[in-house]
């Protein structure tokens, strides 16, 4: 009877440890995702070493994180991927795509999840100016990763030999065409040996052109993404200061400016100045053989960039299972810890104010104060260009810039016409 | 048992070409009328599903400056690089084909840019084109031309991404020309020689004409090339500035995945189609009155 009853137990046992086994064979998900790299360094492998670490701490889910070029590369992956019923849960895309991504009908809005207390919590712990991109129709779509602003780099080596002190870059548009001028330099024939300042006009011209707009008091779209104002009077004359940097004061080149070399230029001292992502930061801090130091941009009216980079969206594909996993990963990615470890890495900004109470990154930002120049830029940061048709409207606009930047149409005529053209794209979505 | 054959001759027949006819239709036919279709309807999405729209993305092509304007950019540069490299690519084989010192390394130098692959040469090219740092811009330096912005201008755009094309395709054209010059044979040129012909009369009687087959057939994938090769404009320029370097392909590539406007693209795609059976059909015709095989 007793040998009997614990042959029973001892079987039940080992049912129960098959049973166990199976259930935790079923349990594993499998996470796809896409991420872009748009700045330097060998971002791919800090990636890879996270989610190494994350699948360490959950070994029932498996991650396959699958590089895919810059943004527009990225969201071409991912949308192809999910037509062609491919299995990809989530992604980090363009913060500014998220009009697109709804109005296609491919994401679904964290608040349908991320629903316990402590999620709650989490979801209020990033930046407000952070999340301007995230929210619409009254809810919260992607999850900042790799966020930053536009940031000032300035050669100090070239301040000195003009005179200028290092640690003080110009503050205001005035002060930095001033500033500018004192920095061009010139061989004997006349040519320009090295420019006063470089603000790049392809790739992402518009985002440029926005920090310009919100310095001048002016902004480019509202937030629900269904109404521009290129040719609001402040835009035309930010676009027209922008060109006369080139023509008037002749302190950067005429021409569209390349966004993709312009660090290499900055580097090799054929600019004193630049505007560029602090998600190049550490970057320019490996590459540069002189001095270098980091400023808010300057203001017109008011101090202000618009915010950029990717976020975390998940896709409406994802089961059940796999929004939860996908989350448990959104989660593990953006904790205080492994933010500001990413943040030393790339240069991104860290996306919530306790990943700089973190000791690591105190230390870092001791040791190089530029990498905390973002994050007080903040205070004056906004959302960054975000509409419905996003691409289209942000191609009307670029377009109208370069046009203008390689002496085509005058300002006013150049942004009414792209304000014509969005209104036509816009209209259908009020 | 004949009729058993007469079956079964066909059958073969048809049964040999399934392989390839399957893949024709599969990636050149169907895409092809399914491109036709789509472009009779609008592009769906989330609340509004695509629809019948009749010629509708064909007026408002019409309308669209930008679709001019690629048209336009893309007939300078298939006349700009298809004359220029194919008689560049004559030139260097006739120059290769002769009996020069180290002429294995001077032929491996022209076919070099050929066999790297585009998105390289274009990275390369791009410093190439940086402005004060770059190449161009150093040796322009030397004899003190002011730098400039090769790639930020809306003149010089064009002209850079054409000697791109140049520099890339010639050599690989050369190799066709090189294998056409070895298959002519050496009792014309003696022939020639006695008669007293001069080598330029001898180059346009003799050569060229023998040559004209292997032309037909370079001027066809020469003008293909031109319309199909648009890697370089993603690394160099992406069409900027202001579309003054964007050619017909990579403007539908931008409509198909940055605008999600499938049915414009398709519209789009439809005159890039007419555009190269109309090439096609000319070439033929007009050079088959002048080419003999031999």
């Amino acid at each position: 009877m007793k040998k009997g009853l614990s042959k029973a137990f001892l079987s039940l046992f080992v049912l129960a440890f098959l049973l166990m086994g199976v259930t935790a064979a079923q349990a594993t998900v499998n996470l796809n995702m896409y991420y872009p790299v748009a700045v330097g360094g060998p971002i791919t492998k800090v990636i890879d070493d996270m989610i190494g670490d994350f699948e360490k701490a959950n070994p029932d889910i498996k991650v396959k994180a699958v590089y895919a070029g810059n943004y527009d590369d990225t969201r071409v992956k991912a949308l192809a991927a999910l037509k062609a019923n491919q299995p990809v849960q989530l992604s980090v895309l363009f913060s500014i795509d998220v009009f697109e991504l709804i109005d296609q009908g491919v994401i679904v809005p964290f608040d349908e999840f991320a629903t316990s207390a402590e999620d709650k919590k989490w979801l209020a712990s990033f930046y407000p100016a952070l999340m301007e991109n995230s929210k619409a129709k009254g809810k919260i779509w992607g999850i900042p990763f790799q966020r930053s602003t536009i940031v000032m780099y300035h050669n100090k080596d070239a301040f000195k030999e003009v005179g200028l002190d290092p640690n003080k870059p110009p503050t205001t548009w005035k002060d930095m065409v001033a500033v500018a001028q004192k920095l061009t330099k010139k061989d004997a024939s006349g040519n320009v040996t090295r420019w006063g300042l470089h603000i790049p006009s392809t790739g992402y011209a518009y985002w440029m052109f926005q920090a310009l707009c919100i310095q001048n008091g002016e902004v480019l779209m509202n937030l629900d993404g269904n109404r521009t104002y290129f040719d609001k009077p402040a835009v035309v004359d930010a676009l027209q200061f922008w060109r006369d940097l080139a023509v008037k004061h002749k302190v950067m080149p005429e021409g569209t400016i390349d966004w993709g070399t312009l660090r290499q230029k900055f580097l090799e001292g054929a600019t004193a100045m630049m505007w560029h992502t602090t998600g190049n930061l550490t970057a320019v801090r490996e590459g540069a053989k002189f001095d270098f130091g980091v400023s808010m941009l300057p203001a017109s009216k008011r101090l202000g960039s618009p915010t950029g980079g990717g976020n975390f969206y998940i896709f409406k594909k994802a089961t059940p299972e796999e929004r939860k996993a996908a989350l448990k990963l959104i989660k593990f990615m953006t904790e205080p810890e492994l933010t500001a470890k990413w943040s030393i890495a790339t240069g991104y900004t860290a996306t919530r104010a306790d990943a700089y109470e973190t000791d690591v990154l105190k230390k870092y930002v001791s040791e190089f104060p530029a990498a905390a120049v973002a994050r007080d830029q903040f205070k004056y940061a906004i959302a960054e260009f975000a509409t419905h048709e996003n691409a289209r409207n942000k191609k009307f606009l670029d377009d109208a810039i370069q046009n203008v930047l390689t002496g085509g149409k005058s300002a006013k005529d150049a942004l009414k016409g792209a304000q014509g053209q969005a209104e036509r794209v816009l209209k259908a979505y009020r | 048992m004949k009729l058993q054959r007469q079956i079964a001759g066909p059958v073969y027949a048809w049964l040999l070409l399934l392989p390839a006819a399957v893949l024709m239709v599969a990636f050149t036919h169907y895409p092809i009328v399914g491109g036709f279709i789509a472009s009779f309807f609008s592009t769906g999405r989330e609340g509004r599903p695509s629809k019948f729209i009749g010629l509708e993305n064909y007026s408002s092509m019409i309308a669209d400056p930008v679709f001019w304007q690629v048209l336009q950019n893309n007939a300078i540069y298939a006349l700009g690089v298809i004359p220029i490299s194919v008689s560049l690519a004559i030139f260097m084989a006739v120059c290769v084909n002769g009996r020069l010192p180290g002429r294995g390394i001077v032929r491996a130098a022209y076919f070099t840019p050929t066999i790297l692959p585009m998105i390289a040469v274009a990275n390369i090219w791009l410093f190439f084109y940086t402005p004060q740092i770059g190449l161009l811009d150093q040796i322009c330096g030397l004899f003190n031309i002011p730098s400039h912005s090769w790639l930020g201008d809306t003149k010089t755009a064009l002209g850079c991404m054409m000697v791109l094309a140049v520099w890339k395709d010639a050599g690989f054209f050369m190799i066709f020309f090189l294998a056409a010059l070895q298959g002519i044979p050496p009792e014309l040129e003696e022939a020639a020689l006695i008669e007293g012909a001069g080598r330029w009369y001898f180059f346009r009687r003799v050569t060229l004409p023998l040559l004209m087959p292997t032309m037909l057939f370079v001027l066809v994938n020469a003008t293909i090339n031109s319309f199909k090769l648009v890697d370089h404009i993603f690394i160099l320029t992406k069409g900027g500035p202001d579309n003054a370097s964007s050619l017909l392909l990579y403007y539908i590539y931008e409509v198909a995945f940055g605008f999600w406007d499938t049915a414009y693209a398709s519209t789009l795609t439809v005159v890039l189609l007419v555009i190269l059976c109309l090439a096609a059909i000319t070439q033929f015709r007009y050079m088959e009155k002048r080419v003999h095989y031999q």
